[in-house]
């Protein structure tokens, strides 16, 4: 039922020949079954996922056959007569027991290993490293727990020919091969799911509550996922993939990130006071990292869905209101409060910066101190 | 027993009153079942065009079409219509035509309930007209309804005010399927003509006693559901938000709580119609009636107790999770049972090819399939993998489509000759089995493959590793579109003329069946059984 | 009838062609169309769709109603009608009471499994992580989120010995009452069937009137609202639905009442009181449950 081998491709009966040349190649380093495992965990689900994949062609190759069998043998055209007391005979009075206790004991054996691979899904031992993973519309964002380390992960735009579209981000998450990692799932707004198959399975991230999954990856490599649970506009564009690299490798990365993330935290606290020019570039890049997936490129929105901050009475009118609402946020709908996931150096920054383009005119300028005063 | 036939030609006011009155005031099943199939008819040409627009959507990597979120509400108001627009008024329409005159009654139970049930589904076809327009025809009308048919909070709390319409229609379409089912339980129960006893019903009415019960035990929890949702997003409750200590997860286990009994709602009249079309065509009894009724009792029990298998990644319990997934394992034995017994029924019969039968064996074929992959979902390691990807769509759309459609088609094919009185043109009929089942396979075999590689489901757009199954898929899906028209024209050609039908169409028609329906002529008088025959 | 030969009381009544269906689903979705305009706030249009949309339910209810008992008094029903009523309503029942146990279900599943998780019991780090302090509690005094301003605490519970004890004993005797209603009707004594009615109406408007002063006292003095949380949204789901239960419950008691007091009904031929006292019956027995789960425990 599912054949193991590549099917081949069909690219000439098609117009637009272009994509399927190079989506040939981006799909040979994929097979048409599971993604290849390259986690203990992974790895036990997959031979649990062969081992139904078989059964399941079993049987319908005896049901097959069964049907194929009496098209031929018991045609009327052939001159086959009905036997009518076939439902009275010692098969057509036991069937009714004969049939469930086969089907049973199929049942049973699937139930059985299933169930043994389950309990090693959700057997929470204790983990060398732990992440926090949290969904939101439409990026993820990692904690490292033990070492305060967070990486904010969005979509990398690429054109739709690349082999990477939609699949690759600016900042993947980082983890060691070898090591018992355990996540925890959350989610900011909506639901989300996070699914790297070759590494991890999925499970859901519910606003207000933790889920908790694990891998050991055996693999170095970059394994690529997506989020898996509708969560509203931006869900095609929300890429998962994880980097695993080996242990010492891992140290050393999570080393050079600590001091990255201890100059920024002194830079954002200081009490220097930015010039416009400095403010608006820092400004852009943070736009272009968290806000442009809904505002858009040139702060046009979507209309409809997402506001215009081109132009907006918000982007020019008083300035108290615009850091009210980057920094709360608007319960019940998809403007998240980004208070807490940035400091104030990058929420005034992108203020400052939105306030003095696409032809907005407020032309003031928004400090960091300004920004704390507000939280 | 051909009393009503004598009575034929009785007074004038016994024939159907004239004009459009005849339609929208009507408390006569016939006409009540014409309205349901031709709304269903409708209906499967509304869902098939968003489906043909989804696939269009597929086609290639990039949007081609519209925003992603027009996408999505697509896909939701497919769904909604595909199941609660056209499988089930075309079941209802089946029932409402078939189960009296099988049983023996003048007409339903509840005439006039009967055509309050009918007539809501076009409003509740307006409701979500409205959903899809709200958005662009009201200032403020928000995000439309991007939520996929399972309406999850809190996206569905996010969403626009076409999340009300939505909710509203699922109020009307609801209390539909309620009034209906009570109409249909009370008429199998109380209306059976002098000697027809539970146990000699044909296995349809069976089928819809099962479907009519399971309705009136899970349409109220939906409407519970969407009641709390409409009150998270207007009333200030938390019943969804974790700040209040409420649960989205909550919804997730009322909705399928309702949505997994649902699909059996969907699965059983097909059931029926072919435990009716299998031996009509073998020639030969039904075989093992009584373990039939017995597993379709077991299939809705047991149906009602294992909702929580679509929702494997939220995080339940082990000892809850391994609960639903071997109580979900163990529906192949029901389901088995009855695809089985209809293998037994060909068994050493005498098999002719007539359209109705060429679906009747595909359907077990198919659906047998859609079965297995259903056990593979059920495993829930595995369907931690599988979980919102194609494969689960592919699952799905072959139970559905084989499991729910074709035996509706097959059921119209079958009965065709009794309600219009003439034969379908059996040549077209078999042009369009083959038609259908085979760009039916094009279509959803490929998305089993790019599930497995991982494509996530209701995306507007996706990596280009996908490409090429969705090429198949999406000129699968186009072919398939089209052999609707031919089965339009089947069937309208079939009303307007062609050969004359017998009461008794089929040959084998009433081998081993109790079922009154083929004693009347073809088509039937407007009053069917006016006095009630005796069956011995 | 349809075959006015055959007019015997054997055959089974199927009525002419009705308007009334139409009417019906007319009136409801005006009522939901106007509904849904209300609630986003369209201003007068959608409460005048609203309104209108009422009035003609209201008119149907009217209308088809007295169609149904013209044609009862007219004996156009036989015993097999009356069954089919019967079980009609029976199922309707049915799914009247699926529906509040969804409620109910809702209740229980937020009690024992979403609110303990959220306090941070079994394995899982949420309250640790998220709610830090939440502490779980029934009724839910404190909320996890306890710096939310989209949602008010209430100040204290509802507790069950004061006017939800009143009620449960109204209720429990409203039930009675109206099994002495129907020992009336049995015994063919008119006036006890129609003081019997008057007594469980009363008790009906009586339920009615203290549970909007409990409602009135909980918003005012004790800051419970369909806004503090899970506990005021199920206190008032459920309190509420089956409020409007009762309201219904006492219309149709009211109407019945009335066709009491015209000599409608015989000992043998009285289905739509049967109906109502079915009904009235269930209420209770839902309130039963409702006193216990949301008042008591
Ligand atoms: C008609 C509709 C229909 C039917 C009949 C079924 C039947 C079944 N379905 Fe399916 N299902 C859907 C419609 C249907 N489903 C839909 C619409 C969804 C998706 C909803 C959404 O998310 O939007 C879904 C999703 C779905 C999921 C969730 C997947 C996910 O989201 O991750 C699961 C998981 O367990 C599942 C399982 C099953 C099983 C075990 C059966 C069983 O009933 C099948 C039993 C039949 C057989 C097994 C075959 C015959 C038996 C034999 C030949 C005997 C031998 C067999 C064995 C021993 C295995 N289904
Ligand atoms: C009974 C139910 C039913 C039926 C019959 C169908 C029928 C079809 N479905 Fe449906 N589908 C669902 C129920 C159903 N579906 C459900 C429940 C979902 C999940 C929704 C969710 O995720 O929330 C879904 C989701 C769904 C998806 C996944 C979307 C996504 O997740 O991104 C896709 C994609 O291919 C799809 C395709 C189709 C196709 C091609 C048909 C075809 O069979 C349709 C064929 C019929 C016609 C096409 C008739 C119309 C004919 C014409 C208009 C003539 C003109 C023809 C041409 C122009 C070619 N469906
Ligand atoms: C997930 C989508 C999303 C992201 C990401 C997002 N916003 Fe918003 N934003 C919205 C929505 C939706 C609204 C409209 C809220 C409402 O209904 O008032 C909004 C409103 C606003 C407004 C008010 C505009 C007006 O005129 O009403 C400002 C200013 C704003 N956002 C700034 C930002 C900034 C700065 C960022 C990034 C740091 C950002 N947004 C990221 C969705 C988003
Ligand atoms: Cu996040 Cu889908
Ligand atoms: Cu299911």
């Amino acid at each position: 039922m599912l054949p193991h081998k590549r099917k081949r491709a069909l690219p000439t009966l098609l117009p637009g020949v272009g994509i399927l040349l190079v989506s040939g190649l981006a799909q040979a380093a994929y097979e048409i079954n599971l993604n290849p495992p390259a986690a203990t965990i992974t790895q036990e689900i997959f031979d649990l996922h062969m081992l139904t994949t078989w059964i399941a062609t079993i049987i319908m190759v005896i049901v097959t056959a069964l049907i194929i069998y009496s098209l031929f043998a018991f045609r009327h055209s052939q001159g086959a007569v009905a036997d009518q007391e076939f439902h009275n005979n010692w098969f057509g009075r036991w069937a009714w027991v004969l049939v469930p206790v086969v089907v049973l004991g199929i049942d049973l054996s699937i139930a059985s290993s299933a169930s043994s691979t389950l309990s090693s899904v959700e057997s929470h031992d204790k983990a060398d490293v732990t992440v926090n993973v949290t969904g939101s519309q439409w990026k993820w964002t990692y904690e490292y727990m033990e070492d305060g380390v967070k990486i904010v992960s969005n979509l990398k735009k690429l054109e739709p020919t690349d082999p990477l579209y939609l699949r690759d981000v600016d900042n993947p998450l980082v983890l060691p091969t070898g090591k018992r990692v355990r996540f925890l799932l959350t989610s900011s707004d909506v639901l989300h799911n996070w699914g790297i198959a070759e590494i991890v399975p999925k499970k859901i991230s519910i606003p207000g509550y933790i889920n908790e999954t694990w891998t050991h990856i055996t693999k170095e490599g970059t394994y690529r996922g997506q989020c898996y649970e509708n969560c509203g506009t931006g869900h095609a564009f929300m890429p998962a993939v994880v980097t695993a690299i080996s242990p010492d490798k891992y140290t050393q990365w999570m080393t050079e990130q600590k001091t990255q993330a201890a100059q920024a935290a002194t830079e954002a606290s200081s009490d220097k006071v930015w010039a416009k020019e400095e403010l608006v570039a820092k400004g852009q890049e943070v736009y272009s990292k968290n806000c442009l997936a809904c505002h858009q490129a040139a702060g046009q929105g979507l209309p409809g869905v997402f506001p215009a901050l081109a132009g907006s009475a918000i982007a020019n009118g008083a300035v108290a209101d615009h850091i009210d609402i980057v920094v709360k946020g608007k319960a019940g709908t998809a403007m998240a409060a980004w208070g807490p996931q940035l400091n104030d150096l990058d929420i005034a920054a992108v203020i400052t910066f939105e306030r003095n383009s696409w032809g907005n005119t407020a032309g003031d300028v928004v400090q960091p101190k300004d920004i704390k005063a507000a939280r | 027993m051909s009393g009503a036939v004598a009575h034929d030609d009785h007074h004038d006011h016994h024939g159907p009153p004239k004009g459009w009155q005849r339609w929208l005031y009507s408390t006569n099943h016939k006409d009540i079942g014409t309205m349901y199939l031709f709304f269903a008819l409708f209906m499967l040409f509304f869902g098939g065009a968003m489906a043909m627009y989804i696939r269009a959507e597929l086609f290639m990597p990039g949007i081609q079409l519209a925003s992603p979120d027009f996408y999505n509400n697509m896909v939701t108001d497919h769904a909604l219509v595909m199941v609660f627009g056209m499988v089930m008024p075309a079941a209802a329409g089946m029932a409402n035509w078939m189960i009296p005159m099988m049983i023996g009654a003048p007409d339903m139970a509840l005439p006039r309930l009967n055509n309050l049930s009918f007539w809501l589904l076009p409003a509740a076809a307006l409701m979500l007209i409205l959903s899809i327009l709200a958005p662009y025809i009201f200032p403020d009308g928000g995000t439309p309804v991007n939520t996929g048919w399972t309406l999850l909070p809190p996206l569905s709390v996010q969403a626009g005010m076409g999340m009300d319409f939505t909710i509203f229609a699922v109020h009307l379409l609801g209390v539909s399927s309620i009034l209906a089912s009570i109409n249909i339980v009370t008429t199998i129960l109380n209306m059976r003509a002098p000697g027809m006893t539970m146990l000699k019903m044909p296995l349809f009415v069976w089928a819809w006693f099962f479907t009519g019960l399971l309705l009136i035990a899970i349409m109220p929890v939906l409407a519970g559901a969407v009641t709390m949702l409409l009150f998270d997003r207007h009333f200030g409750t938390s019943f969804f938000d974790a700040a209040g200590g409420g649960d989205p997860i909550l919804f997730q286990h009322l909705f399928w709580f309702f949505g997994h009994p649902e699909v059996y709602v969907l699965l059983l009249p097909s059931i029926g119609v072919l435990g009716l079309i299998i031996p009509t065509f073998s020639r030969k009894p039904l075989f093992g009636y009584k373990p039939l009724v017995g597993g379709m009792a077991f299939l809705a029990t047991l149906g009602m107790v294992v909702w929580a298998h679509h929702q494997y990644t939220i995080g339940m319990s082990l000892g809850a999770t391994n609960y639903f997934m071997i109580g979900t394992i163990l529906i192949s034995i029901p389901v088995g049972l009855m695809l089985l017994n209809f293998i037994f029924t060909m068994w050493r019969g005498s098999l002719t090819f007539e359209t109705p039968m060429l679906f009747g064996i595909a359907i077990i074929l198919m659906f047998s399939f859609a079965g297995v992959t259903g056990v593979m979902l059920a495993v829930v390691p595995a369907d931690m993998q599988y979980h919102d990807t194609m494969f689960v769509v592919a699952h799905f759309h072959y139970a559905l489509i084989p499991g729910a459609v074709f035996g509706l088609y097959a059921g119209v094919f079958y009965w065709l000759p009794k309600w219009t009185g003439h034969m379908y043109d059996e040549r077209l009929g078999k042009i369009f089995f083959w038609w259908t089942t085979i760009s039916f396979n094009i279509t959803f075999f490929p998305q089993h493959f790019s599930g497995l590689a991982g494509m996530p489901r209701r995306i507007v757009d996706y990596s280009i590793q996908y490409t090429e199954f969705n090429v198949i898929s999406s000129i699968g899906g186009f072919m398939f579109g089209l052999s609707h028209l031919l089965f339009l024209y089947i069937i309208f050609k079939t009303i307007r003329g062609g050969a004359k039908a017998p009461a008794k169409p089929w040959e084998g028609s009433q081998i081993g069946t109790t079922g009154l329906e083929w004693t009347l002529p073809s088509p039937p008088p407007f009053h069917s059984f006016t006095e009630a025959p005796v069956v011995k | 009838m349809v075959h006015a030969t055959h007019a015997d009381k054997e055959a089974y009544f199927i009525p002419e062609p009705s308007h009334w269906p139409i009417v019906a689903v007319s009136g409801m979705f005006l009522l939901f169309f106007g509904l849904v305009l209300t609630i986003n706030k369209m201003g007068l249009v959608g409460s005048l769709i609203l309104v209108s949309g009422f009035a003609l339910l209201a008119h149907l209810l009217f209308g088809w109603f007295g169609t149904v008992i013209d044609e009862n008094l007219s004996g156009k029903y036989n015993g097999q009608v009356d069954r089919s009523f019967r079980q009609g309503m029976f199922w309707f029942i049915a799914s009247e009471a699926a529906f509040f146990i969804t409620f109910f279900g809702c209740l229980f599943y937020l009690r024992n499994i979403t609110l303990p998780w959220l306090g941070g019991e079994g394995q899982l780090a949420t309250s640790n992580i998220l709610w830090e302090g939440f502490q779980y509690n029934w009724p839910l005094i404190s909320l996890p989120d306890a710096d939310t301003t989209k949602y008010v605490p209430a100040k204290e519970a509802m507790g069950p010995w004061g006017i939800p004890f009143l009620n449960t004993i109204i209720l429990l005797s409203s039930g009675v009452t109206l099994t002495w209603a129907h020992w009336g009707l049995k015994k063919n004594s008119n006036k006890q069937l129609v003081r019997g009615l008057i007594l469980t109406i009363s008790l009906g408007v009586l339920f009615f009137g203290l549970q909007a002063y409990e409602y009135w006292h909980a918003h005012h003095a004790m800051d419970l609202t369909l806004n503090s949380g899970v506990y005021g949204s199920t206190f008032y789901m459920l309190t509420g639905f089956h409020g409007l239960h009762v309201t219904i419950g006492t219309i149709m008691l009211i109407v019945i009442a009335v066709r009491s007091a015209r000599q409608h009904f015989t000992e043998h031929n009285h289905f739509a009181f049967e109906a109502v006292a079915w009904y009235w019956h269930f209420v209770d027995v839902v309130w039963i449950a409702l006193f216990i789960f949301v008042y008591w425990l």
